[in-house]
């Protein structure tokens, strides 16, 4: 209702910028037609139902799978991802919903692998000095980074994930379900983690399919269904009202009506031309 | 969120030991206690080599008394050093969760290849081998295309290669079937005669203790440095000297008969870089990470093909370089060569020696203790003057065993959580 009002433009400047972004799986189109703005120290929720596409823009983002069409812009100039390293070489890093790390490796060995330092005599104990100072800063609870991750909880997992991603220094972190499958304390110590994140300057992207974790944390939600735009939202939009843009089923004119001026809102205001 | 402050590690305590939580064990009571959970956990290490090699030794030394001998074990150590070879490039595929059935197969031909071209057509002698070894390599960049490009299996592909290698090899040997090398060359002294003097094996074996104390010590030094806790000098030291002492005394009893073989020599030096190469570089880090997790491997940036190529193409070569010493331990080059046995000796070595099949779990170590043990049953089976019908069996149950305990074991890390 009043979420325009409330709508603050973000302070930082604009880290990413999509276009026009489609990608085709064969006959299918999982992605059609996505607009995208995320600014420096903003926190964006990417929300969707199962299907949405928003796993497929992440991966877009991630440099693992390529758009079909579209232009993306990374701190102001064009880009084009081949792979996952051209990804990582521009200061995009992602945490995946399965978190990608080799159970049967240490802490250490995880947040660094493919950077090791000195490659042909592995510098371990300047690796893990880098790895307990991250931690710290995520004001991480490890025990022990010389045990393999298989001997960790959920939560602590997500820690080394995250403390991974920063590793290189991104300029955008993007993180896929990082509550799900968590308890309630872990869900609030990975929520913590975000705002620390975002207090260093980083944009932020996290899907969720959670409401109340996306509202708690995120700057400015993207509502993706069947692979489009559906609208942008404000953490005080009421919760029918995203639901209803996620879902489709309150897929009236009145919610459209909102989210188009929430769009025209977020145009005026954000750094588009 | 106002747990934050209670999570700031105390000044005075270093990097790694700011959390409470987490027992420290320090000490001699320390270090069995750490041995001892780890065990429990199914954390084995090389604990069912050691149990195992110490049965074996028992029950044949006391079916015949000859096999503890200088004489016996000197000779052990020859024929440990060819298969052993072979397994230690086992140990590698095993690493990225990969087999290659075929090692047998490569290892005959290239003893064939050797033979052919240095007996047969005159070619010198090392380049013989480098074209037996290029060979080997060949193979693996193949099976490494098959499986980067096609997708197919190892198991399948390595399996063709099997037989398509020993046809090669037959192919090549030609009517006459077997090729002798010549006695007196060099290369043949090194497989049937060459030990190291006395001198040089206790110097050899005295400078690998003063590596291993001095990297532990500069280790320590750094961490001390660093504001990490250091490992007590104590323990490295100690560690050191029992290393040193007790293969000083194997060394002497060798000694007492022919000594030690250049050709144990040189493969315990083939695992000596093997380990500091898994272990100590990028390259042996993404092994073990492309075996755990392939994908997490392939996210972080990895070039998974390539790791995967490497280790198919490290594997080949071995087994081809374990062709051309087991060439020259026989001082021939037969149709008989690398088949029987051969090939699941070799994978029976490493997994016995405790490098996991399925992947990203194993030491080059694995391979010289898996094949002591291998090669203790066929020589005490050999000295009871067993048949092969049963030297087979019996090898075969072992192998079984040393599966069976891997499995286990394996259940056991994940349900303790340790991968």
């Amino acid at each position: 209702m009043s979420n325009t009002l409330q709508g603050t433009p973000p302070a930082g400047d604009l880290v990413l910028s999509l276009r026009g972004i489609c990608k085709q799986f064969g006959a299918v189109s999982a992605l059609s037609d996505i607009d995208l703005d995320v600014h420096a120290g903003e926190v964006v929720a990417l929300v969707g139902d199962n299907g949405a596409g928003k796993s497929t823009l992440v991966k877009v983002l991630a440099g693992v799978h390529q758009p079909t069409s579209g232009t993306m812009e990374f701190r102001g100039k064009p880009v084009t991802l081949a792979g996952p390293n051209d990804a990582l070489a521009l200061g995009i890093a992602t945490v995946f919903q399965d978190l990608a790390l080799c159970e049967n490796l240490d802490v250490v060995a995880n947040i660094f692998l493919g950077k090791e330092l000195q490659p042909y005599a592995l510098d371990e104990v300047a690796m893990e000095i880098r790895a307990w100072k991250l931690l710290n800063e995520l004001s991480a609870r490890i025990p022990s980074v010389r045990e393999p991750i298989a001997s960790l909880s959920g939560g602590q997992r997500q820690t080394v994930a995250i403390a991974r991603s920063l590793l290189l220094e991104p300029k955008l972190i993007m993180l896929d379900e990082p509550t799900a499958a968590l308890g309630v304390a872990q869900t609030a110590e990975v929520l913590n983690l975000i705002e620390r994140v975002r207090e260093r300057g980083l944009a932020v992207i996290m899907i969720s399919h959670n409401m109340e974790d996306v509202r708690a944390v995120a700057d400015r939600i993207v509502v993706l269904r069947l692979g489009r735009n559906n609208g942008i939202f404000y953490p005080d939009t009421s919760n029918q009202e995203l639901v209803g843009a996620i879902t489709g089923a309150a897929d009236n004119a009145v919610s459209r009506r909102s989210g188009r001026r929430q769009a025209q809102q977020d145009l005026t205001e954000g750094a588009r031309a | 969120m106002t747990s934050d402050a209670e999570t700031k590690p105390a000044a005075a305590a270093p990097l790694d030991r700011a959390d409470t939580r987490v027992r420290h064990d320090t000490g001699i009571s320390g270090a069995v206690r750490g041995f001892l959970d780890r065990v429990r956990s199914g954390d084995l290490g090389s604990l069912p080599v050691v149990v195992g090699l110490a049965i074996i030794w028992t029950v044949f030394q006391s079916l015949n008394p000859v096999f503890l001998s200088s004489n016996n074990l000197v000779n052990l150590l020859f024929d440990s050093s060819t298969v052993g070879v072979i397994a230690l490039g086992i140990v590698c595929i095993l690493m990225v969760g990969e087999i290659d059935l075929s090692v047998g197969s490569v290892s005959g031909f290239a003893s064939a290849l050797v033979g052919v071209l240095w007996v047969n057509n005159g070619w010198p002698v090392g380049i013989a081998i480098l074209a037996a070894l290029a060979a080997g390599a060949v193979i693996g960049v193949l099976y490494a295309l098959l499986f980067n490009r096609l997708g197919m299996p190892s198991f399948v592909s390595t399996l063709a290669g099997l037989l398509a290698v020993l046809g090669l090899q037959l192919f090549i040997l030609g009517s006459s079937g077997s090729i002798n090398l010549p006695y007196g060359s060099p290369i043949v002294d090194l497989g049937q005669t060459l030990v190291m003097p006395p001198v040089v094996a206790y110097a050899l074996v005295l400078a690998a203790g003063a590596a291993t104390f001095t990297s532990g010590y500069r280790t320590a030094a750094r961490r001390r440095a660093a504001g990490l806790t250091p490992p007590s000098l104590g323990g490295i030291l100690a560690r050191a000297l029992i290393f040193t002492v007790a293969l000083e005394l194997v060394v002497y009893y060798l000694n007492e008969d022919r000594g030690v073989p250049w050709m144990f020599g040189l493969f315990v030096g083939l695992v000596a870089a093997m380990d500091y190469a898994l272990k100590r570089t990028k390259w042996g880090r993404s092994m073990t990470a492309v075996g755990g997790n392939r994908e997490a491997a392939r996210r972080s940036g990895i070039d998974v093909r390539a790791i995967y190529t490497s280790a198919f193409v490290v594997c080949s070569t071995l087994a081809a370089l374990g062709g051309v010493l087991s060439a020259i331990r026989l001082a021939s080059a037969s149709q008989q060569a690398g088949t029987g046995d051969v090939n699941l000796n070799a994978i029976a070595a490493a997994v016995i020696g405790g490098t996991s099949l399925f992947g990203g779990r194993g030491s080059a170590y694995s391979a010289l203790l898996g094949i002591i043990v291998i090669q203790s049953i066929a020589s005490g089976l050999t000295l009871l003057d067993l048949s092969s019908s049963l030297r087979y069996m019996i090898t075969g149950g072992v192998l079984a065993v040393a599966v069976i305990v891997d499995s286990l074991a394996r259940r056991s890390r994940v349900s303790h959580g340790r991968a």
